[in-house]
């Protein structure tokens, strides 16, 4: 099925229909091996099991960012290409990458609790993520705001554009940010070398959170299309009474 | 016929409307009684519009009296008086009939009073539950009038009412005017043409220089 | 009493559709006070000693800049004048709006403090004693900047003029709540006095407020 296929919103319904069924089993045998893989991993010998926080903590991070990096290929197809799937796929990355980039916070949250005797630190990693995650609400509230779709797709791809310019710089300033007020005793995840015994679980846990995105993103999207198509009924209702 | 609002009469008495430190009108009489309707025309800035508000309350006179006999002793002339400006009032993020449910209840329509008939008297019954942001220029017009059926108000005040409306819909608010009239309700409306109305008085403003 | 209710539900569903204000109020709270330590640093004991004048501020800010549209949106379409209309006393469908607005901006800001507490290492058990120094003096917040709404409509002028006219009269709620606020995270000064203060301030406005700004509104009249 070649991509200009998928341009038709009705096909992309019929393939999303028959494929979802698939992604989300697969998702859940994923995150069933990844779970078993995690229980048997070997415990830190300073932090204990807490360390597990690790496997959910790592891979919400990695898809956050993976949220924006759709969210940017999105913008790129509404305003250059203006592929008329590319907003509905903008819109419905930001909610899930925001629900993974809060899943990161919180559970770095809770993996500091032990660590650092706090819930919070104002650790280099951690508030970059919290920046992020700004980020993302920033970005609801313009989908929020606009009820239109058709107003709220190109400002939604030029604040999805800026930002993953920004992103690096943000990085950047607060890794400088942080250094210049003394590094907190940060324990440096993983440092040179992974013990595989870790690593494999961790990316086992990362394809799960992967297939688990594109699940809720698909499904996202359907959604979106529908109600689309609903608005756009409802408004030749209106027209035609 | 309601024959309680019959001997009614809204009358002002020297009248005059100051805007912006200008002068727009002074030393104008009117009176309106029961079932009558009384048309104020003029040049553009001669004041219609001002007149309108003024007896709505929502301009200060300059000075004057205005007043409002054989009705409600207990309330303003506006508490009286529903008032249609060029502004529709009607909120595109509620639906059609929230948005009316509204302005009825706030207005004093009795209590479990169905909008229904009113939506069904300027055609909108069928889009009830739509956002108001889809209706189009004249439906939100039609939504607005829909809020003098729903509320029992002895005088109306028109500014332009037939502005935006294509003809059925004129025709139907001139239906509606008659019957108010009918019933015993008054009506003063600013136009520039023929808004349908039967036999109405004429008050001309800006002949007085 | 009905009129009171409807206006004050309306006000609600309003803020909670698409395009309402709900939740942006205390969207824009949890960002200035993340930002807060970039200015200052992220020193855990320092947060800690000013952890409550920023939520204090960041509430202040939040409270007053999502005002700015509460009465300015009802005149733009007409609905102001049709409010006026009612046999509704202005004051009151004034203190209506009010009070929606600060169930639906407010609320939610004082709901996610105690999050925001971690992040400037306020224990959780003080974060209850500022949430409520906040829900305490919030009120006079929404009450005193409704004057400003008014006024800002009555000069159709919005924006930062609402801030200008109305941050000055916001002085003695921050002294109070602040002060309450760090009495119960740091001591040794009692909880008790600056409490009262700052329940007796949110008191006199809710009073004060609606009389202001219904007189403001009926001056603008033109």
């Amino acid at each position: 099925m070649a991509v200009i296929d998928l341009a038709n919103p009705t096909r992309f319904l019929t393939l999303v229909d028959r494929v979802l069924p698939w992604l989300a089993g697969a998702t859940a045998l994923v995150f069933a091996y990844g779970l078993y893989r995690v229980a048997g991993a070997p415990d830190d010998y300073q932090q204990g099991a807490t360390v597990k926080i690790m496997f959910l903590h790592v891979p919400g991070a990695w898809l956050g960012m993976m949220g924006w990096g759709v969210m940017t290929v999105a913008a790129l197809g509404t305003l250059v290409w203006r592929h008329p799937l590319a907003d509905v796929a903008g819109k419905a990355a930001a909610p899930i990458g925001a629900a993974f980039t809060f899943i990161c916070l919180v559970t770095g949250s809770l993996w500091g609790r032990p660590m650092w005797g706090t819930y919070w630190v104002w650790d280099a990693r951690l508030t970059s993520v919290l920046v992020l995650f700004l980020l993302y609400l920033g970005m609801l509230a313009l989908y929020w705001t606009a009820e239109d779709p058709n107003r709220s797709s190109r400002a939604a791809a030029i604040l999805a554009l800026v930002g993953a310019v920004n992103i690096p710089i943000i990085k950047f300033s607060v890794d400088w940010w942080n250094t210049l007020h003394q590094p907190a005793s940060v324990v440096r995840m993983g440092g040179t070398a992974i013990d595989t015994s870790i690593l494999v679980p961790l990316l086992i846990m990362a394809l799960a959170f992967t297939l688990l995105f594109f699940t809720l993103h698909f499904a996202a999207m359907r959604n979106e299309i529908l109600r689309r198509r609903v608005r756009s009924m409802r408004m030749m209702q209106a027209q035609h009474a | 016929m309601r024959t309680d609002l019959i001997d009614l009469r809204l009358a002002g008495k020297d009248l005059a409307c100051e805007r912006g430190g200008r002068l727009v009108f002074s030393g104008l009489n009117f009176s309106v009684s029961g079932g009558e309707a009384l048309v104020v025309t003029g040049r553009n800035g001669a004041g219609k519009s001002s007149l309108l508000r003024l007896i709505a309350g929502l301009l200060r006179k300059a000075g004057g009296q205005l007043g409002i006999t054989g009705g409600d002793d207990e309330a303003t002339v506006g508490e009286q008086s529903h008032y249609l400006g060029h502004l529709d009032a009607v909120k595109p993020s509620l639906s059609v009939g929230e948005n009316l449910q509204f302005w009825a209840t706030y207005l004093g329509a009795p209590r479990g009073a169905p909008i229904g008939p009113a939506l069904e008297a300027v055609d909108l019954a069928q889009l009830s539950d739509l956002p108001a942001a889809y209706l189009s220029a004249g439906q939100r017009r039609r939504l607005s009038i829909a809020r003098l059926v729903a509320v029992a108000r002895p005088v109306w005040l028109l500014d332009e009412p037939t502005s935006a409306l294509d003809s059925a819909s004129q025709d139907r608010l001139a239906e509606l005017m008659r019957k108010h009239r009918a019933s015993g309700g008054m009506i003063v409306a600013a136009a520039h043409g023929p808004i349908g109305l039967d036999e109405p008085r004429e008050l001309k403003l800006g002949v007085m220089g | 009493m009905t009129a009171f209710l409807a206006l004050l539900l309306r006000d609600m569903r309003l803020a909670m559709r698409v395009g309402g204000g709900a939740l942006m109020g205390a969207l824009f709270y949890f960002i200035m006070v993340a930002m807060t330590p970039f200015a200052v640093g992220p020193d855990l004991n320092l947060l800690t000693r000013i952890g409550p004048a920023m939520l204090w501020l960041g509430a202040l800010l939040a409270s007053l800049l999502a005002l700015d549209r509460l009465f300015a949106t009802d005149h733009d379409d007409g609905s102001l004048d049709l409010l006026m209309m009612g046999a509704l006393p202005l004051e009151l469908a004034v203190a209506a709006k009010a009070i929606a607005h600060w169930l639906t901006t407010a609320l939610p800001l004082i709901v996610i403090t105690p999050v925001l507490g971690l992040m400037l290492n306020v224990e959780l058990s003080a974060m209850g004693w500022v949430a409520l120094t906040l829900l305490a003096g919030t009120p006079a917040l929404t009450f005193i900047g409704l004057i400003g709404a008014a006024l800002a409509v009555a000069l159709r002028r919005g924006g930062l003029l609402l801030a200008v006219l109305v941050l000055p009269l916001t002085i003695p709620v921050l002294i109070f709540g602040v002060a309450a606020a760090n009495a119960a995270i740091v001591g040794p000064a009692p909880f008790g006095p600056p409490f009262t203060v700052l329940c007796a301030l949110s008191l006199a406005s809710l009073v004060l407020g609606p009389f202001a700004a219904a007189a403001a509104l009926r001056q603008g009249l033109e």
